[in-house]
């Protein structure tokens, strides 16, 4: 069978998103063998798995589906108390020790109970288009900030003990969640393989969906809502489909970065968290799975790098916001940029994929 | 008397988002875009004022005229680096600029006055408290809801009798045929930030004169709250902004009085979830016709 044009593309595309991962992780890998990685760089692996598998998520939802989710970090911190609660659990009540098991356990129940909570928001906010969307994706984000602000959770007795509003927790447990503290006295098991495959699986969820037929259908909706309509495509069921599987890998994203520290408290996952990961997805380009990997990596090490830069380095991703946005964007700069790499663009490729 | 009290806060604080929603209004009704900045350009506007009290000794209806001026300006050339290169473009892309304007002046003001929360200064509006029978309230409380009636009024006459007004209304109702009919549509919606950005600053120091802790992240959270009492009341119109802003303001005051302290922020934006559920449009909004 002959392959189209697009198609190669496409393969193409995906072995070397492929391929520089895995490369990067054997070679990560064999530096921390060898021991010639540096100490802030390890530290930061686990995080930076993290925050590739948030920019890819939230770029399904921006860059395929069309639609600003400004609360996505809401879903992380759904994520990683989920993940905190499950792991503490499983070690108090059922003596798990084997750390492995447990970490499974805790980025399945994070990427679940994220999952639910992303289909119950979806719901009603699908039904909104654009503007209101964003607003009431980020109404949601702080909603869920305010209430496990307000969250008590301790295990003991062989059992699980929640409180809401007030600390009201029989005497001797041991304390998961801690109201405005967060999830204290984590016991960190998260390791860089498992979020190394943790970034496997999103990639194959992603690129595997992406251009797929439901992919299609998210595209379709993201270009023309109402053609996609009247062709028959469910908007509401695949708009819900890209928001919904985000959620739930933003959610395994969480557990993993939750259970890599002791603490965690609900003022990591602000609006700026999700301004932060915002920022990874339209630096990399929308769409684009690859370029959100490589500008999540570069953001999450430079400012560890470059000490001097991260105090600017809000203000150099605010300009940097509004730049690639009115450069992307703006038809007078687009078709000045189109004539001056015109001439070393080759002929073939002005007919080829259809965008 | 407490209910009282509860109630006239709220009046208060809702009139502070009144305000807010009028600057987030008008630019949605005329440019069709959610201007994220607005509430960043409250915080400015605060400064400016707090600035020109402490530090330049200035009386403070001038601080305040000097406020105005700066976020008048300060609208205009947002509007025209950011916004307006991207009048045709899609949503997305002009509420991400939006956002990362937002973000912007937020670290401007952080590289400028520094993280620490400034207490702003006493001024006529805030030095003196009213007794009213059994009810005692600050003087800030009366100044905001009587500055928000003003507002009201006067803005309401500016858009249904002058001629910048009318051609505001023009824009608003279809940008391609005000243009056909001769009208500057960039100068409007110059306008529109221009006004916005001024409101923003009277609500900055409203703002700032009943909560006297100003930083940078100051604007960001009324100015939020300020887009829901928008939404709520209709976006695009300025009696909804108004109406909205003011039920806002008491249901936030009266969630914490009477539920909890924590969830006020968290009922206000159920409030809003809610409101886009049931009525998309707002309570004074008119519904828009899609067309293909």
């Amino acid at each position: 069978m002959k392959m189209t044009k697009a198609k190669r593309v496409r393969l193409i595309y995906n072995i070397v998103t492929f391929a520089l991962v895995i490369g990067a992780f054997i070679i990560l890998q064999s530096m921390i063998a060898n021991k010639t990685i540096s100490r802030s760089l390890k530290g930061q692996l686990v995080p930076i798995c993290c925050w590739i598998v948030m920019a890819v998520s939230l770029n399904l939802v921006i860059g395929i589906s069309g639609e600003l989710s400004l609360g996505h970090a809401g879903f992380m911190s759904v994520g990683a108390y989920t993940g905190a609660v499950v792991s503490g659990a499983l070690l108090n009540i059922w003596d798990i020790q084997d750390t492995t098991l447990r970490l499974v356990i805790a980025i399945a129940a994070g990427g679940i109970l994220a999952g639910i909570v992303g289909a119950l928001i979806g719901i009603p906010v699908l039904r909104l288009r654009g503007d209101y969307l964003a607003i009431v994706t980020l109404a949601f984000g702080e909603i869920i900030r305010s209430l496990v602000n307000v969250l008590y959770i301790g295990a003991g007795d062989g059992k699980l003990h929640f409180s809401f509003l007030n600390k009201e927790l029989p005497e001797g447990v041991t304390m998961l969640v801690d109201g405005a503290k967060g999830a204290v006295k984590i016991k960190p098991i998260s390791t860089f393989a498992a979020g190394f495959i943790l970034i496997l699986i999103t990639l194959v969820v992603v690129l595997n969906l992406v251009n797929s037929r439901a992919g299609r259908a998210i595209k379709a909706c993201r270009d023309n809502r109402i053609a996609a309509e009247s062709m028959g495509v469910n908007v509401t069921k695949y708009k819900m489909m890209a928001f919904v599987t985000a959620a739930v890998l933003a959610g395994m994203a969480g557990a993993l970065y939750g259970l890599n520290s002791s603490t965690v408290v609900p003022t990591q996952f602000t609006f700026n968290q999700s301004i932060n990961v915002l920022v990874f997805v339209v630096l990399g380009g929308l769409g684009n799975v690859l370029g959100s990997i490589v500008s999540a990596t570069l953001l999450t090490v430079l400012p560890e790098v470059l000490r001097a830069f991260a105090d600017y380095r809000m203000l150099v991703y605010a300009v940097v916001l509004i730049l690639v946005m009115i450069f992307t964007n703006n038809p007078t700069i687009r078709a000045f940029v189109n004539r001056l790499i015109s001439p070393f663009r080759k002929k073939d490729s002005v007919g080829g994929e259809a965008r | 008397m407490i209910f009282l009290d509860n109630l006239i806060n709220g009046l208060s604080l809702g009139s502070i988002y009144a305000i807010i929603a009028l600057g987030y209004t008008m630019v949605y009704g005329i440019a069709k875009m959610l201007n994220f900045a607005h509430g960043d350009v409250i915080m400015i506007g605060a400064y400016i004022a707090f600035c020109g009290l402490q530090y330049w000794g200035l009386p403070p209806v001038v601080a305040i005229l000097v406020a105005m001026a700066v976020c008048t300006l300060l609208g205009v050339t947002i509007e025209g680096l950011a916004y307006r290169p991207l009048r045709q473009a899609a949503s997305l892309a002009v509420l991400i600029t939006a956002i990362g304007m937002s973000y912007l002046l937020q670290n401007i003001a952080l590289m400028i006055w520094g993280a620490n929360p400034k207490s702003f200064p006493r001024t006529f509006i805030n030095n003196s408290i009213l007794r009213l029978g059994g009810l005692s309230m600050s003087s800030a409380t009366v100044f905001t809801i009587l500055t928000n009636i003003v507002v009201m009024v006067v803005l309401n006459l500016f858009i249904s009798h002058t001629k910048l007004g009318k051609a505001m209304r023009c824009v608003s109702e279809d940008r391609g045929a005000a243009e056909l009919m001769g009208i500057k549509v960039n100068r409007t919606i110059s306008a529109t930030f221009a006004i916005g950005s001024a409101l923003a600053a009277i609500a900055g120091v409203l703002l700032c004169s009943s909560y006297p802790i100003l930083q940078p992240t100051t604007g960001s959270m009324p100015g939020i709250k300020a887009f829901t009492a928008a939404v709520f009341g209709g976006i695009g119109s300025i009696p909804g902004a108004m109406l909205g802003g003011v039920l806002l303001g008491v249901i936030e005051i009266f969630g914490k009085a009477y539920i909890s302290t924590e969830l006020g922020d968290a009922l206000v934006f159920a409030v809003l979830i809610v409101v886009l559920l049931v009525k998309p449009t707002g309570l004074l909004g008119k519904p828009v016709r899609e067309k293909v």
